[in-house]
C-alpha cells in the first residue's frame, strides 16, 4: 500500500508548512495582545489627556508595527500552500476549510488593514476619537481574523458539521454553526488567542523592566508594566480556564493525541498526572515500548489525570497501546479493525465510481450506503485508516503503530508549555504585588526575571503549537486523511527548492526585525519621530 | 433568501464576487506600478520618501485583497484552488515570494539598523512590481489560454508539464496580458503619485511618463483583446457538459450579453479617458479614478467573458474533459449559501474603506508632513 507514497514528498512538504507555520506564529502571538495594549494606553491617553500616555502608546505601536508587517508577509505563505503543497486537502475538504478563510478576509483582514492605516498615519489627520476607535478596531480585527484561522484549524482537529459527497469525492459543509461552535474551535480560539495576550504582556513588562534596571524612562516603564500585568494576569487566568477545556476537549476528541502528551502507553483509571518527567531510552520495537520505558526521572500527581481528562478520579484514561490494539473492557475499537473499516469504506467508493453509467442498481445501492448514518458511522468514520491497510496481515499490525504521533516530542512540548504557563501567571501576580508596594524598581532579581521571561513566552508559544500539530499526526484531518494522501503531486525537488528559499528567507527576515526591534527599543521613547 | 437560490444562481453569483476582488486586485496594483518608478520619478531622497510613503499607506489593501481573492476562490471554487495552486507550483511561489518581500519592505526600509540597507528594501519593492504584475497578468491570462491539467474522478488534478507553470510565461498571449497589467499598473501608480503627493517636481515628471507607460500598455492590451476575440474558445455544451473548442468564442460571448459588453467599453473608455486626460489637461489629477474605475470595469468583465455564457473558466489543454467550469469546480449549495449571507457584509467594508480613504487623503502628502514628528513614516 505505501509503496506507491512518495515519503520524500510527504515530508518535505509537511516540513515547509511546519517551517512556516511556526515562523508565523512567532510573531502572530505578539501582535493579537499588544494591539489590545495599546487600546487600553490609547484610551487612557484619550481621558486624561497626558502626553505621556500618548509617548507610551507610540513607542508600542512602533514594535507592534514591525512586528506586524513581517506577520503579513509570513501569513499569506500559509493561504498559498494549502494549495501548492496539500492540493488534494484542497479539494478533499475546500467545501468547508474555505469559507472561514474567506469570511477571514472579507469580515477580519479588510479591518485590521483599513484601520492599521490610520493607527500609524492618522495622528494629526483624524480627531482623537477616531484615532482610538481605529487602533479598538484593529485590535479587534487582529482578534477576528484569529478566530476564523482557528476555527478552520479546529474543524481538522475535530470535523463536525459536514457530509461526505461520494458523487463530488469530498466532505460538503451541511451546518455552518457546528463548524463555528464546535467545543474544539471554541475552546482552541479562547486558549490560543489568551496564549498571544500572555507573550505580548510579557513582552512588554520584560521590556519595561530592561528599562527599569537601566534606570531610564521610569514612568513609562512603571505604566506600561501596571498595564500589561493587569492585562497578563488576567489572561493568564483565562488561559488556564481554556487550557483545561481543551485538554478535556482532546480527550474526547483525540484520545491518542491526549495520551501522548502524557505518555501513556498502558490505560489505568484513577490515572496521575506526569508533573515533571524525563524519558530514557525508548524501545525499538513499538509492540515493546511503554512496557519497558523508563522515565529517568518524573514527579506525579494521583488521579489527577482521570479529572483532568473526565471530571472523574476514577475514570478509565486510554493509553497508545489501548488505542492501537484496542480494548474490549472499555470499548475500544483497535486500529487494525478501524483500517479494515477504512479501506472498506474506500473501496466502496471506488466501486461507486466504476458503477457509475455502467450498472445502475449498483451505483445507487452503494451511493444509498454513504446515506446511511449507521453505515457512515460504522465505515466511513475511519475512512483515513483505510491508507494504512496491507493484504498481509503482519505488516497490517505493523502499519497500526505507524498511525501514533511522535511521543516524546508530544509530552515534552505539552509540559513546557504548562510548566512555563504556570510561571508566567506568578510572574505577573509578583509583578503587581511589588509595584503596588512600590519595590519593584529597586527588585533587581524580579526584574531581570521579567526580562529573561521573554524568550520562555516564545518557547511556550511555539510549544503550544507542536503540542496541537504533532500530537495530531498523522492526520491532517483527524480520521479522515493522513498527511500521505493530502499532498500535491509535485516533484520532490520543486519542494526542497522553496524549502530551503523560504529558511534564507525567513533567517534574513529574522535578523532585520530582531536588529531593528532592538535599535528601536534601546532608542526608547520619544515624542513622535519614527527613529 | 440565499438558500432559495439555485446552484447554478450561486455559482454565477460566486463568480462574479471574484471577478469584482480581481478586477478590484488589479486597480490596487497602482501600488505595484509606483513600485517600479519610485527611482524614475523620485530624484532626491525626500522625493523618494514621499513617494515610498504615499504607496506604502495603500500597499495593505492591495494585499488584503490578493489574500481575499485566493480565499473567496479556494471557498467558492476549490477544484480551481486545488488545481491551479498545486499544479502551477512555480507561478505561484514566484508570485507569494514577490509579495512575502514586499510585506516587510515598506516598514523595515526606514528603520535603522535594518541590516540590509534602505536600497534592499526598495529592490525588493522593484521585485514584487515587477514580477506580481506580470505574472499575475500570466496566470489570469490563463483562464483564456489553457493549462496542462487533467482530473481524475475522485476530483484530484495532475499537473503534465514538468515545469509546473513556468510554462505559462512562455506563452505570448498570456505574456501580452502580463506586460498589459504591468503597463498599466505603471499608468495607475503615475495618476497616484499625481493624485497624492504635493509637489511640482513629481507631478511634472509622472505626467510626461504616462506616454512613456501608457503607449506600450495600449499596445500589449490591444495585441491580448484582439487575440482573444480571434481564437478558438473552450466552449461547454450545457446539456451534456462536454468542453469543446470553438471559434471566436470570446468575441461570441461578448455579444451574446450585452451587459458585458457595454461594461467593457466603458471600461476602456474610463481607462484612456484618465490616461488621456491627465495627459492633456496640465492641472489634473483625478485621473486615477477615471482610470481606476475603467480598468475595475474592464478587468471585471474579461474574467465573466472566461466564466459565463458556457465557458470554461480554467480550460485543460491536455484533456478538455477536465477543464473546469462554474458548474464542475464549485462548493456546494450549502457552504455557496452560507459564504453569500457573508458577502453581504462587503458593502459595509466599502463603505468604511471610502471613509477612511476619504479621511487619509484629504490632504496630499507633502515634505513638511515627512519632516513632522507626529507622523509614522516609512
Amino acid at each position: 500500500m505505501f509503496e506507491n507514497i512518495d515519503w520524500a514528498l510527504v515530508n518535505w512538504s509537511r516540513a515547509q508548512f511546519a517551517l512556516t507555520a511556526m515562523f508565523h506564529w512567532l510573531f502572530v502571538p505578539l501582535t493579537l495582545g499588544l494591539s489590545f495594549i495599546i487600546a487600553f494606553m490609547e484610551t487612557i491617553y484619550v481621558k486624561t489627556g497626558d502626553p505621556e500616555w500618548k509617548r507610551i502608546t507610540k513607542f508600542w505601536m512602533k514594535l507592534f508595527g514591525i512586528n506586524f508587517a513581517i506577520g503579513v508577509a509570513t501569513g499569506i505563505i500559509l493561504e498559498f500552500e494549502f494549495g501548492t503543497n496539500w492540493s488534494n486537502y484542497s479539494w478533499f475538504v475546500g467545501d468547508i476549510f474555505g469559507a472561514p478563510l474567506a469570511i477571514e478576509g472579507i469580515m477580519a483582514f479588510f479591518m485590521e488593514s483599513t484601520f492599521i492605516a490610520v493607527m500609524f498615519f492618522g495622528w494629526g489627520k483624524v480627531s482623537k476619537r477616531f484615532h482610538l476607535t481605529a487602533t479598538w478596531l484593529t485590535a479587534v480585527g487582529a482578534n477576528l481574523s484569529a478566530l476564523w484561522i482557528l476555527v478552520a484549524n479546529a474543524w481538522m482537529q475535530n470535523p463536525v458539521g459536514m457530509k461526505f459527497n461520494p458523487e463530488t469525492a469530498r466532505n460538503e459543509m451541511h451546518n455552518f454553526w457546528d463548524v463555528l461552535l464546535s467545543p474544539s474551535a471554541v475552546s482552541k480560539f479562547l486558549h490560543t488567542t489568551t496564549s498571544g495576550y500572555v507573550l505580548a504582556a510579557v513582552f512588554v513588562v520584560g521590556i519595561s523592566s530592561w528599562f527599569m534596571l537601566k534606570k531610564r524612562h521610569i514612568l513609562f516603564a512603571k505604566r506600561s508594566i501596571v498595564i500589561a500585568a493587569i492585562f497578563g494576569f488576567v489572561s493568564s487566568i483565562m488561559l488556564i480556564a481554556s487550557g483545561d477545556g481543551s485538554a478535556r476537549d482532546v480527550a474526547k476528541t483525540q484520545p491518542m493525541k491526549f495520551a501522548a502528551m502524557e505518555s501513556l502507553y498502558e490505560g489505568q483509571t484513577q490515572a496521575p498526572l506526569i508533573a515533571i518527567g524525563l524519558f530514557g531510552k525508548e524501545h525499538d520495537d513499538p509492540m515493546h515500548r511503554g512496557s519497558d520505558q523508563e522515565f529517568l526521572m518524573k514527579i506525579e500527581i494521583p488521579n489527577m489525570l482521570s479529572y483532568l481528562a473526565f471530571l472523574e478520579v476514577d475514570a478509565f484514561v486510554p493509553g497508545i497501546k489501548d488505542l492501537v490494539l484496542g480494548n474490549e473492557q472499555h470499548n475500544i475499537m483497535s486500529y487494525k479493525e478501524k483500517i479494515l473499516r477504512g479501506y472498506e469504506a474506500q473501496q466502496t467508493l471506488r466501486a461507486f465510481k466504476d458503477a457509475k453509467g455502467v450498472d445502475e442498481l449498483e451505483y445507487q445501492r452503494l451511493k444509498a450506503k454513504f446515506d446511511d448514518e449507521v453505515w457512515v458511522e460504522n465505515y466511513f468514520r475511519y475512512f483515513g485508516y483505510g491508507n494504512y491497510y496491507d493484504p498481509n496481515p503482519e505488516q497490517l499490525e505493523l502499519n497500526a503503530f505507524k498511525i501514533v504521533p511522535p511521543i516524546s516530542l508530544s509530552f515534552y512540548a505539552f509540559h513546557i508549555m504548562v510548566v512555563l504557563g504556570g510561571h508566567f501567571m506568578l510572574l505577573f501576580m509578583v509583578v503587581l504585588w511589588l509595584t503596588y508596594r512600590k519595590k519593584l524598581e529597586s527588585n533587581k532579581v524580579v526584574l531581570y526575571t521579567a526580562l529573561w521571561t521573554i524568550p520562555l513566552a516564545y518557547i511556550a508559544s511555539q510549544s503550544g503549537w507542536i503540542v496541537a500539530e504533532v500530537g495530531r499526526q498523522p492526520w491532517v484531518i483527524q480520521d479522515l486523511m493522513p498527511t500521505m494522501t493530502a499532498v500535491s503531486k509535485i516533484d520532490t525537488s520543486s519542494v526542497m527548492i522553496t524549502f530551503w528559499l523560504f529558511t534564507i528567507t525567513f533567517v534574513a527576515l529574522a535578523v532585520a526585525e530582531v536588529r531593528i526591534m532592538v535599535k528601536q527599543i534601546k532608542n526608547g521613547p520619544k515624542e513622535g519621530g519614527h527613529n | 433568501m440565499f438558500g432559495d437560490l439555485s446552484h447554478l444562481v450561486l455559482q454565477q453569483y460566486w463568480w462574479i464576487i471574484v471577478s469584482l476582488l480581481g478586477a478590484l486586485l488589479v486597480f490596487l496594483m497602482f501600488v505595484q506600478g509606483g513600485q517600479t518608478l519610485i527611482y524614475t520619478i523620485g530624484k532626491t531622497p525626500m522625493q523618494r520618501t514621499m513617494l515610498v510613503n504615499t504607496l506604502g499607506r495603500k500597499w495593505e489593501f492591495t494585499f488584503t485583497t490578493l489574500v481575499t481573492f485566493g480565499g473567496a476562490f479556494f471557498a467558492s471554487f476549490p477544484l480551481f484552488y486545488s488545481t491551479s495552486f498545486g499544479g502551477a507550483y512555480w507561478v505561484w511561489m514566484a508570485i507569494l515570494f514577490a509579495f512575502v518581500l514586499q510585506a516587510i519592505a515598506y516598514e523595515f526600509r526606514s528603520r535603522p539598523n535594518n541590516a540590509f540597507g534602505s536600497r534592499t528594501y526598495e529592490t525588493f519593492l522593484l521585485i514584487n512590481g515587477l514580477l506580481g504584475t506580470i505574472l499575475i497578468g500570466t496566470a489570469v491570462a490563463t483562464f483564456f489560454t489553457g493549462s496542462a491539467f487533467s482530473v481524475n474522478d475522485m476530483n484530484q488534478s495532475q499537473w503534465e508539464l514538468k515545469s509546473h507553470g513556468l510554462e505559462a510565461a512562455l506563452n505570448l498571449h498570456n505574456l501580452s496580458l502580463g506586460l498589459a497589467v504591468f503597463f498599466l499598473a505603471r499608468v495607475l501608480g503615475l495618476l497616484y503619485f499625481m493624485n497624492s503627493v504635493n509637489d511640482q517636481d513629481i507631478f511634472v515628471r509622472a505626467r510626461k511618463h504616462l506616454v512613456y507607460n501608457g503607449v506600450p500598455f495600449l499596445v500589449f492590451f490591444l495585441t491580448f483583446v484582439i487575440w482573444l476575440m480571434l481564437r478558438d474558445g473552450f466552449a461547454v455544451n450545457p446539456q451534456t457538459q462536454e468542453v469543446f473548442m470553438e471559434p471566436f468564442k470570446y468575441w461570441h460571448n461578448l455579444v451574446s450579453m450585452p451587459l458585458v459588453f457595454i461594461l467593457f467599453v466603458l471600461g476602456v473608455v474610463g481607462v484612456l479617458l484618465g490616461l488621456v486626460g491627465s495627459i492633456v489637461r496640465q492641472d489634473c489629477t483625478k485621473g486615477i479614478w477615471a482610470s481606476g474605475i475603467g480598468t475595475v470595469l474592464t478587468v471585471f468583465s474579461l474574467f465573466l467573458l472566461a466564466g459565463f455564457n458556457n465557458t470554461s473558466f480554467y480550460p485543460s489543454t491536455f484533456d478538455l474533459q477536465s477543464s473546469l467550469t462554474i458548474k464542475n469546480s464549485s462548493s456546494s449549495h450549502f457552504t455557496l449559501t452560507t459564504m453569500s449571507y457573508a458577502s453581504l457584509m462587503v458593502p459595509f467594508v466599502f463603505g468604511y474603506i471610502w471613509y477612511v480613504w476619504k479621511a487619509m487623503n484629504n490632504k496630499p502628502i507633502d515634505e513638511d508632513e515627512m519632516k513632522s514628528d507626529d507622523v509614522h513614516v516609512y
